[in-house]
């Protein structure tokens, strides 16, 4: 078990999410820490990959433009173990299964290890698969981080129960990206979980304001955001610095108030 | 770890929102198999729909002319919808109305799979969208007109390269985002299982018929069978009867595009290496980073980057061998069978055309090959015409 993200979830936790390289590897690399100073609690960096199939049309881009940009693992891996110097929160990596089989599960893992990533989500290595990286990430004290989704019904329980890090709780059908409303009923989907684990459940997809962190971080354990700081950052380019902090401060207040 | 591998490859690499619908799907599948009553309404629409079984057809010009092995021609091309796409499709589509779906979502390359599907939601009365990679609505605009006759809605994709990687990616993003009552009608032995196995059981009435008729012809089996291979579905339905027979020898003809040492080609398994996309584990045109290729194909049916597990387990085991063939073979394949058969054929299936041109001549005359002539060529005229410089006022 990775005490790191288990401390981060001491309290409600805010999970930011960013492409890495998206607009560059430099701007990425001031917006860690940047995050880290807002008050954010986890940081998920994504590896940008060609054929993201989970993946909303913000994040699509993100990927695109920060692949355009020359954004590879390895550049990634540099930029992370560089931030470990002063950023302490844990980081988790978030890709598609082909570029990390492509480096190689044994070296990604060890990679992940030397450079200080806390975990790993794979969004297309559901329960089932789960076994392509298993050993090497408990070899590499890397945290296997699954998802539920509205659609897992009785397969919540055997994926919580082998849920390590936090459990990634897909809050709506679709994509990534943001939604208006969220109708699901992620309390019942919590409460199935909390029955067999005490794994922390964080909110993802389709959150949008810092009001609506607040309502998801108050069902469950944390909120994560991604596309809407995705999509300050497509708009300002590599000035967005100061909104994408501006925003993630304000999501943090919410979250604190509960 | 899941059923659904054929060796190392297959499997269910999708999102956890996909993962009960995948497995609710397999099992009516695996019930409605075995049930009398979708058998015989399958067998029905196959007969009386789509024009089952297609003729074998001794190619006796093109046979004379090689002056090597007897060459015959299984002539999906002849199948309602002009490709064998709706083998699958109406199995499908009947399965996707007994497990109560309203409706319909299909990628397509080239078109012939989604005028399949538009076809078989028209005939059943559901609803059909179809996505399509920009590029292909463009190079097969004919289809598109004609998915929209059947009253399917096409969407246009412009994500990406644009093509059929791309639209099977945002067709999966579609289910996801409604999967209550839409069913995602695969166009190949490809995807998450159980997609590579039920496409090929739908697919494998080819084969099944290329052995009886040949045994009724000749009073024997094949020496080889040839096809076209994209993701492979007319293909593996072709070759899979014949697998246990080790004296049948299987070659699939991938698209080589420019050539397969330039880097506008779609030849999967002569370039690819093993990866995991479109929920599958197989072989992928992928760079060193794991990014998938941007690949390049004449024909919009093969202008994939990855192929079907079955055929990348076939490959591996040696049981089949896989073959490419690039845009100027098969372009000069498909005049070549215009105008020696009279037929003119689908730019995807020219390239299975265009391996026998090859090998025929290469052996005896009292060997017989059967070329499984997959689709028909209607959609690639204006194509054809503009690749060789001809205005047709379009």
């Amino acid at each position: 078990m990775n005490s790191k993200i288990a401390e981060a979830f001491a309290k409600k936790a805010f999970i930011a999410f960013i492409t890495g390289g998206d607009p560059d590897i430099e701007t990425t690399e001031k917006l860690i820490p940047t995050l880290e100073a807002a008050g954010v609690d986890v940081i998920e960096i994504g590896i940008p990959f060609s054929d993201p199939i989970a993946e909303g049309l913000v994040i699509q881009k993100a990927s695109e433009r920060a692949l355009a940009a020359g954004c590879t693992v390895d550049k990634l891996f540099a930029m992370v173990s560089c931030l470990r110097q002063k950023v302490k929160i844990p980081i988790v990596f978030m890709t598609y299964a082909n570029p990390i089989f492509a480096y190689g599960a044994t070296r990604f893992m060890a990679n992940c290890a030397a450079s200080g990533i806390d975990g790993i989500i794979v969004p297309d290595l559901p329960f089932e698969e789960k076994h392509e990286l298993a050993q090497e990430c408990k070899t590499h004290g890397i945290a296997q981080i699954s998802m539920i989704a509205p659609t897992s019904h009785q397969r919540i329980k055997t994926i919580a129960r082998e849920a390590e890090g936090f459990l990634y709780c897909v809050s709506s059908l679709g994509v990534t990206g943001m939604r208006a409303q969220i109708n699901t009923n992620l309390a019942e989907m919590i409460a199935e979980v909390r029955s067999v684990s005490k794994v922390p459940c964080a909110i993802g997809f389709g959150i949008s304001s810092p009001a609506q962190a607040r309502e998801m971080a108050a069902v469950a354990d944390g909120a994560i955001i991604g596309s809407a700081i995705v999509k300050i950052i497509a708009e300002h380019g590599r000035d967005c610095v100061p909104y994408v902090k501006k925003f993630a401060e304000d999501v943090a207040g919410e979250i604190a108030t509960l | 770890m899941t059923n659904g591998r054929f060796g190392k490859y297959g499997g269910q690499y999708v999102p956890e929102t996909l993962m009960n619908n995948l497995q609710e799907l397999e099992k009516a599948y695996n019930f409605y198999k075995n049930d009398p009553g979708f058998v015989s309404e399958l067998d029905d629409l196959m007969q009386n729909y789509a024009g089952r079984p297609s003729p074998l057809y001794f190619a006796q010009k093109m046979t004379a002319d090689l002056g090597g092995a007897k060459i015959y021609l299984k002539r999906e091309d002849l199948n309602h919808t002009g490709s064998h796409k709706i083998n699958n499709v109406l199995g499908q589509t009947l399965l996707a109305k007994k497990m109560g779906k309203t409706r319909i979502i299909a990628e397509t390359g080239a078109g012939q799979h989604g005028v399949a599907s538009a076809t078989a939601a028209a005939l059943m009365g559901l609803e059909c969208e179809v996505f399509m990679g920009r590029e292909d609505t463009q190079r097969q605009a004919l289809n598109v007109f004609r998915m929209q006759l059947l009253g399917a809605t096409v969407h246009e994709v412009t994500s990406g390269t644009m093509t059929l990687k791309d639209a099977v990616n945002e067709t999966m993003r579609e289910w996801v985002s409604r999967i209550d009552d839409t069913h995602y009608v695969l166009g190949s032995v490809m995807g998450p299982h159980p997609f590579p196995t039920m496409v090929r059981d739908f697919q494998k009435i080819i084969g099944e018929e290329i052995a009886t008729q040949l045994q009724k012809l000749e009073g024997r089996l094949p020496d080889m069978v040839i096809a076209c291979v994209g993701g492979g579905s007319n293909a593996i339905g072709a070759f899979h009867h014949f697998i246990p027979m080790p004296q049948v020898q299987l070659v699939g003809c991938e698209a080589a595009g420019l050539g397969v040492e330039t880097p506008q080609n779609a030849a999967t398994m002569a370039n690819g290496k093993v990866g995991i996309m479109h929920g599958m584990k197989s072989y992928f045109c992928q760079d060193e980073f794991g990014q998938i290729a941007p690949v390049y194909s004449i024909s919009a049916g093969l202008d994939y980057p990855g192929i079907g597990p079955e055929h990348a387990h076939l490959a591996d085991i040696n049981r089949a061998q896989y073959i490419p063939v690039t845009d100027a073979e098969a372009i000069s394949a498909f005049e070549y069978l215009s105008r020696t058969e009279g037929i003119i054929p689908a730019i995807e299936s020219a390239h299975a055309i265009a391996q026998a041109i090859k090998t025929a001549p290469t052996m005896p005359r009292d060997k017989i090959i059967v070329i499984n002539l997959s689709g028909r060529g209607d959609k690639d005229v204006a194509a054809i015409a503009k690749h060789k410089g001809v205005d047709l006022h379009e």
